[in-house]
């Protein structure tokens, strides 16, 4: 008989991936925030340019020396494609990516889908659209490894397409690992048409890289005041900051083993130790929050998406 | 095979309209559609509105009358199926074919594995809602799934349908007249962020149920979900508060600062359409009345036909323009991402 009194088993770690950086800074600003990233708790690092085509602060060079300096400070690095692909010279840096061996990448689109399938492990995208598990199993058989789910699909449903109990198994066998947008503004849509030239009523092809001024974007608020939406070039995103740090648990329930936290200009290396302390150190969720809250761009934060109502919700009173 | 002029025969493209009810369906038929695009009443498919859409006895009839007429059936199977439970969504596939639809519209790989495995021979189309923006997209679906044409979303010009054009192995089918979508279609979440549905999961944006009207002393306001999209003042027209042709403030300026509420009509261009190899043309508006379908097939009908026979010396009828101009949103039209100007 085991008399032995076991503790209680620690929670697994939740790994932190920091996402790529959305907004368009400059080569020395991008160059700082990663020298900030290199030394924080941050397991991952997706790097490369997903928004816009014209941006070229950082060439694909760039972008593969950045990739080795943070995996020689022990980052897993991964490269992602853009999510757009509009023109054969997106196909060509899209190819570019796909061909080198050195860094996993990250799949932005079905164009990539088809350069990635068949060879080294993938990640696939939040754009990807997977929302049940028999889409997430044709993905695996191509070669996916990890999931990152679409930010609009609820922790309830996250769980469904990848069940901890009986995941959706990868090409040589394993289970495929989940992750979840748990920090910033959320991606929402994206458009071949760039709203911030819009605003400026600047052409996308002379669009003067207006973009680099909004280090979080451009802030979109009702005719009443209300944050809303942020115009960041082609892409819309969320005003309010989605944040996932009060959910250990039932992010665990529902299988996700990683959490995205998506850069913003302000304070994101504290961020990255509040999640990293609440949710693998089991410090106070009320005091990370309170320090969060002060740090984000106007709108708040926001939870809906992850308990299956509108996004721009909040559950916390 | 040649003409009489020695130039190889015109590739008509086939005219795709939208029926919302077995009425228009009936009317676009009616009017010179070749193929036309329903779906069934539930969340299957992107226009998944109360009052809209097909039951199977309505299918059925449906497709006896299209087929009777020489007319094609799609069904648009558009949606991305439910996480819970996905059985909705092969269901309507094999409803599909035992109704005898000529094709199916579909996005979700998890329908196109579904349709691989269980209707090997079934035609699929691929929907826009699949947001295949490059040749080697569609060239991803059609080696996996089998697709045969692929509808590109309304978010390439020209120049770059031509290419994907060139390089797909498929069928290319564009948008040419109806409500348009800045967004890439399939990868925007604006109306689940703000009401809790959209098309990828639901099958409406801007959903009628989120909305609330309110006579205020500034004016009419339009809400989604709480959300002010717009407000009018009492001489302005007032359109539906879909999310993204709504007015807001961005740096102290209220204006429509995503998009100008407007439909696409690419007429104009049509010519240079047919010259990339377009197959088929796409008319958007599952949700407008009957009579939108008539009237707008009928237009789109004389326009391909006289842009086929008369090639370079065709020009747009002002009573083409001014019909499709009666059914515009915000009586406003424009040429869309298929115009370079606003690049």
């Amino acid at each position: 008989m085991n008399l032995q009194i076991s503790t209680p088993a620690a929670p697994p770690r939740l790994a932190l991936t920091v996402g790529p950086v959305l907004y368009h800074w400059s080569r020395q600003t991008m160059m700082d925030f990663y020298a900030g990233v290199a030394a924080s708790a941050a397991d991952t690092v997706v790097l490369g340019e997903t928004v816009c085509a014209r941006r070229r602060e950082l060439k694909l060079d760039d972008w593969l020396a950045l990739a080795r300096d943070l995996a020689a400070e022990g980052k897993e690095v991964v490269l992602a494609t853009q999510t757009l692909i509009e023109s054969e010279a997106d196909l060509r840096l899209l190819r570019g990516l796909a061909e080198q061996r050195d860094f996993m990448v990250e799949a932005g689109d079905a164009s990539a889908l088809q350069c990635l399938a068949g060879g080294a492990p993938f990640v696939l995208g939040p754009h990807i659209n997977i929302y049940n598990r028999p889409a997430l199993a044709e993905h695996a058989a191509l070669g996916a490894v990890r999931w990152v789910a679409p930010v609009d699909l609820s922790l309830e449903a996250v769980g469904w397409v990848n069940p901890p109990a009986d995941p959706v198994r990868d090409a040589a066998g394993q289970p495929l690992a989940t992750e979840l947008f748990a920090f910033g503004r959320l991606p929402l849509a994206f458009s071949a048409r760039c709203f911030t030239a819009r605003q400026h009523r600047l052409s996308k092809d002379e669009c003067e890289f207006r973009c680099l001024r909004d280090a979080d974007g451009l802030l979109l608020a009702s005719s009443e005041g209300q944050p809303f939406l942020v115009l960041n070039g082609t892409q819309t995103q969320s005003a309010a900051t989605q944040c996932l740090i009060g959910e250990g648990a039932a992010l665990r329930a529902a299988g996700v083993s990683r959490l995205r936290l998506s850069p913003c200009s302000r304070g994101f290396l504290d961020v990255i130790s509040h999640y990293d302390s609440v949710l693998n150190r089991g410090t106070s969720v009320a005091e990370a929050l309170r320090a969060i809250e002060e740090k984000v761009p106007a709108g708040g934060l926001i939870d809906g998406f992850a308990h299956r109502r509108p996004g721009l919700e909040w559950s916390v009173a | 095979m040649t003409t009489e002029s020695g130039l190889p025969p015109v590739r008509k493209p086939e005219l795709v309209c939208p029926a919302g009810s077995l009425r228009a369906l009936q009317l676009a038929v009616g009017a010179g559609a070749d193929a036309v695009y329903l779906g069934l009443k539930d969340a299957t498919n992107a226009r998944n509105f109360a009052g809209l859409n097909f039951d199977d006895a309505q299918v059925r009839d449906g497709v006896a009358y299209a087929h009777a007429r020489g007319a094609k059936v799609l069904m648009a199977l558009n949606t991305f199926a439910d996480a819970r439970d996905a059985s909705p969504w092969y269901r309507a596939v094999d409803t599909a074919v035992s109704l005898g639809a000529d094709a199916l519209i579909v996005a979700d790989t998890a329908v196109m594995a579904y349709c691989r495995d269980h209707h090997p021979r079934l035609r699929l189309h691929l929907s826009v809602q699949a947001s295949a923006t490059s040749h080697e997209a569609i060239a991803f679906y059609r080696q996996r799934y089998g697709i045969q044409r692929a509808v590109l979303p309304r978010v390439l010009t020209m120049s770059q349908v031509g290419h994907v054009l060139r390089h797909a192995s498929v069928d290319i089918e564009v948008f040419g007249f109806g409500s348009l979508c800045v967004m890439v279609e399939g990868r925007c979440a604006l109306s689940a962020y703000a009401s809790g549905q959209s098309p990828n999961t639901a099958g409406v944006c801007s959903p009628p149920s989120a909305v609330r009207w309110q006579d205020t002393a500034a004016g009419v306001e339009a809400r989604l979900n709480g959300v002010l999209i717009d407000r009018y003042a009492p001489d302005e027209p007032r359109g539906y508060p879909t999310l993204c042709k709504g007015r807001f403030e961005v740096s102290g300026r209220r204006d429509y600062a995503i998009e100008e509420p407007t439909s696409l009509n690419t007429l104009a261009i049509l010519p240079e359409l047919i010259d990339l190899g377009v197959k088929a043309i796409k008319i958007e508006g599952r949700q407008r009345s009957p009579a939108y379908v008539e009237q707008v097939t009928r237009v789109w009908r004389a326009a391909i036909d006289q842009a086929c026979a008369s090639g370079a010396r065709f020009s747009v009828q002002p009573a083409w323009t001014a019909t499709l101009a009666r059914f515009a949103e915000g009586q406003q039209q424009t040429l869309g991402v298929y115009d370079r100007a606003w690049r």
